[in-house]
């Protein structure tokens, strides 16, 4: 009973105190919360801020899987977000020279990206094993790397031909022909709703990524490399004890991490058919945001996915409500992620502490009944 | 007896290698069509960029000798950043300086409470403050200077010329500038010398000139008072502590926050000295090369400066470098390192090792012979893959303390 009860107080304790500092910080500025809020709810009511919604947790979903995947075993993938911008990259380029039928096409990209993304990262797990060379410092440094380096170097390569008339604005590498694409999903979705009007679409990526999810907790929960992934996160060394190569997990956790960071991309390449000048940056980091608030836990991070989401969404209405500045959504998420942290910590702690109580009863009791 | 290096006091070795460093330049610089290598900009250069990067790994330093992994540092400095433009807009250059190091110091608290008081993994509780501070400083600037990602101009504390050595004045007298008269001179080596050592000494920032203070200072706190060995004993092994009654949590707390409050003096040197204004994505990481520089320079404070130099140098070249010819050359310098390095592994049979550096450094001289210059996403890029190759050969024959990142909880030692 008080063991559940702890689980639900833990991220209800968080969502109050969220919501306490952003009130004490929209009234701070003389903002009013409650018409802020309001605005927010109420735009996140109409089915096509809806659909918005879900296009952009879908790639924080993603992300937060790639990143969930190392945190099991307790190593910090902080580079998801070189990964999926280098295998981005990398998938639009070979996509756009190439052209096949249409499951084949898509399939091929998408075994690109999740290649370039796993091999990338692999740099990270063979400096961590065969140099040790701390994962959080070597994923931070490759993400510079990708970003500033890679990624500038060869857009200049494999920029799109446009002749001497092009402008900055349509550069991007060659654009990858429909069969290419993933379809969106609005006729799904139309099954249960209206028409989605403003031209939205529904990515197809939302219906990978509730795969991809399953998989995750198939894979972790169902599987001896899943036992083995959480057996070394646990306890390195009785992992190692019991037969679990430790280098070997560490490896595999993170290409297994860079190959899902790797699809992160594909989203965008759906819906702008190439990788663009100016590729959305920023999806590794909520995503790591994510799975913290989501625990690695594939239902959490879906409803930690869906709030990032909703509230980066919603608050584009602030803009023309002007009940406050948009960036109150920021603050929510970056609070949000801190006093669950902490909040998990305490619940944590509290559970500890409940089980040695429980132990000790149990063994008083054994103890009573077995006379010496 | 065999006479051995580490037998010199630690700042006569440090001296030495920054003359070889040099040295290897001026070598590398005559048969280059750069001039850049050992020019005063570039030294100066150089230390703009180290001060931040060292301030954040010497925050590093004494978070991490408490035991505490300062992930956050890369947050503290963005909060310092803010707070410091913020402060020097509102009240002054010097206010901006302490209201920076308030900024850095809340985002220190934030991570103690966390880490020591909730035992949150000191990794996630970092992670968590890199996120929580940009998103902190996007909504205060868009609510006071209407813009997410900008400030107005910030006042800065001024800056100092050297007496003598780079013809300051003093009380309005104006003297000589020795080492000027030095460069001018054209020797060889000397005068390339002489021109690295006025950059460090000509208009240079108060704040480098309290940063490098800060080396001698923290060698003594640290390793000399009672305080420094009680604050080393959190990270080596707290349950010894606590039995001599030291109150562990106290110290823990008091380092994370000081750990805060120099990365939020390195940010407020970022926006207040470097930019002139808050912007946005402007700490490029440099709490993280911090970090960087902090495992390089083994947890000792000289060590830490040393990296920082490193790192600012190859930063600062790249800014200046606008034709690609220095980093061209750079390309030399890394390919002469890496034969060192190779020579030292091999000395030390490091079969796997020597093979790296080789293979590496025969990568960089054939690119050395076949280009004239290189493209400037290489020079931005480079500074991470020096930060990355430093690790990589260096990072195992570190001692770090002992009982870094693992959860203390009292009475159970």
């Amino acid at each position: 009973m008080r063991k559940s009860a702890l689980v639900i107080a833990a991220p209800v304790g968080a969502f109050v105190l969220t919501v306490l500092v952003s009130t004490l910080a929209l009234l701070a500025f003389g903002s009013n919360p409650a018409e802020a809020y309001g605005d927010m709810l109420g735009h996140a009511s109409k089915l096509e801020t809806q659909v918005d919604i879900l296009n952009r947790a879908t790639p924080f979903y993603l992300s937060a899987v790639a990143a969930a995947i190392g945190f099991r075993m307790n190593l910090f993938n902080i580079g998801v977000e070189g990964q999926y911008l280098v295998a981005f990259l990398f998938a639009a380029q070979i996509g756009g020279l190439i052209s096949l039928p249409q499951v084949l096409h898509i399939l091929v990209i998408m075994v690109v990206a999740m290649v370039v993304g796993s091999l990338y990262a692999g740099l990270a797990g063979i400096l961590k094993t065969a140099r040790g060379v701390n994962e959080v410092i070597s994923t931070i440094m490759l993400n510079s790397i990708a970003v500033g380096g890679l990624l500038a170097w060869l857009q200049q390569e494999w920029q799109a031909e446009q002749g001497e008339t092009f402008t900055s604005t349509t550069l991007g590498t060659e654009p990858i022909d429909d069969s290419g694409l993933l379809p969106t999903i609005n006729g799904l979705l139309e099954l249960v709703t209206r028409d989605v009007g403003q031209g939205k679409e529904l990515t197809g990526m939302l219906l990978l990524a509730i795969v991809v999810g399953i998989l995750y907790h198939v894979l972790l929960n169902r599987t001896r490399f899943g036992f083995d992934l959480r057996a070394s996160g646990i306890n390195p060394f009785a992992a190692r004890a019991g037969g679990v190569p430790p280098k070997r997990m560490v490896l595999a956790a993170m290409m297994l991490s860079g190959a899902v960071a790797g699809l992160i991309g594909m989203v965008e390449l759906a819906d702008r058919g190439k990788f663009p000048p100016d590729p959305i940056q920023g999806l590794g980091f909520q995503g790591i945001a994510v799975a913290l608030l989501g625990r690695n836990n594939p239902g959490g991070m879906a409803f930690a996915a869906l709030l990032f989401a909703f509230l980066d969404v919603s608050s584009g209405v602030l803009d023309s409500s002007g009940a406050a500045s948009r960036e109150i959504a920021v603050i929510m998420q970056g609070v949000v992620l801190l006093t669950a942290v902490v909040a998990y910590g305490v619940a944590n702690r509290l559970r500890e502490r409940d089980e040695a109580r429980e132990a000790a009863e149990a063994l008083l009791v054994e103890r009573a009944a077995v006379p010496a | 007896m065999r006479w051995r290096l580490e037998t010199m006091p630690a700042w006569a070795r440090w001296m030495l290698y920054a003359a070889v460093g040099v040295l290897l330049l001026t070598i590398v610089q005559s048969i280059s069509d750069t001039e850049r290598l050992t020019q005063v900009s570039t030294s100066r250069e150089m230390l703009r960029w180290a001060v931040p990067i060292f301030l954040a790994g010497l925050g590093g330093l004494f978070s991490e000798r408490a035991g505490i992994v300062n992930i956050g540092l890369e947050g503290m400095l963005i909060l310092g950043m803010w707070f410091g433009a913020w402060g020097s807009i509102e009240y002054g250059a010097w206010w901006g300086l302490l209201i920076g190091i308030a900024g850095g110091m809340i985002g220190g608290l934030l991570h103690a409470i966390a880490t020591v008081t909730f035992q949150v993994d000191h990794i996630i509780s970092g992670v968590a403050i890199n996120i929580l501070a940009p998103a902190i400083t996007r909504y205060l600037s868009e609510e006071v200077w209407g813009s997410p990602t900008t400030s107005p101009q910030t006042a800065e504390v001024g800056k100092w010329d050297v007496p003598f050595l780079a013809g300051g004045t003093i009380f309005g007298w104006e003297s000589p500038d020795w080492l000027l008269t030095v460069s001018q001179w054209e020797i060889w080596y000397v005068s390339d010398l002489a021109q690295l050592v006025r950059g460090l000494l000509r208009s240079t920032s108060w704040v480098s000139i309290i940063a490098l203070l800060l080396v001698p200072f923290t060698v003594w706190l640290v390793w000399r008072t009672r305080f420094g060995l009680r604050l080393r004993i959190c990270g080596e092994k707290p349950a010894a502590g606590e039995s001599q009654g030291i109150d562990i949590i106290r110290y823990k707390y008091t380092a994370v926050i000081i750990s805060g409050g120099l990365a939020g003096l390195g940010g407020a040197f970022i926006s207040t000295e470097l930019s002139g204004l808050f912007q946005g994505g402007n700490s490029a990481g440099r709490g993280f090369i911090g970090l960087a520089a902090l495992i390089f320079g083994n947890w000792r404070p000289g060590g830490v400066l040393l990296g920082a130099l490193l790192f600012g140098y190859v930063f600062g070249l790249d800014l200046k470098d606008l034709d690609g010819t220095a980093s061209h050359a750079m390309l030399l310098v890394n390919a002469i390192m890496l034969t060192g390095v190779a020579a030292w592994a091999f000395s030390r049979r490091r079969v796997a090792d020597t093979v790296l550096a080789v293979v590496l450094g025969v990568g960089a001289l054939f690119w050395w012979i076949v280009a004239d210059t290189v493209p400037s996403w290489w020079s931005n890029t480079l500074p991470y893959v020096i930060v990355l190759l430093v690790l990589v050969f260096f990072a195992q024959r570190l001692r770090m303390p002992a009982a870094i990142g693992q959860p203390y909880r009292k009475g159970e030692g």
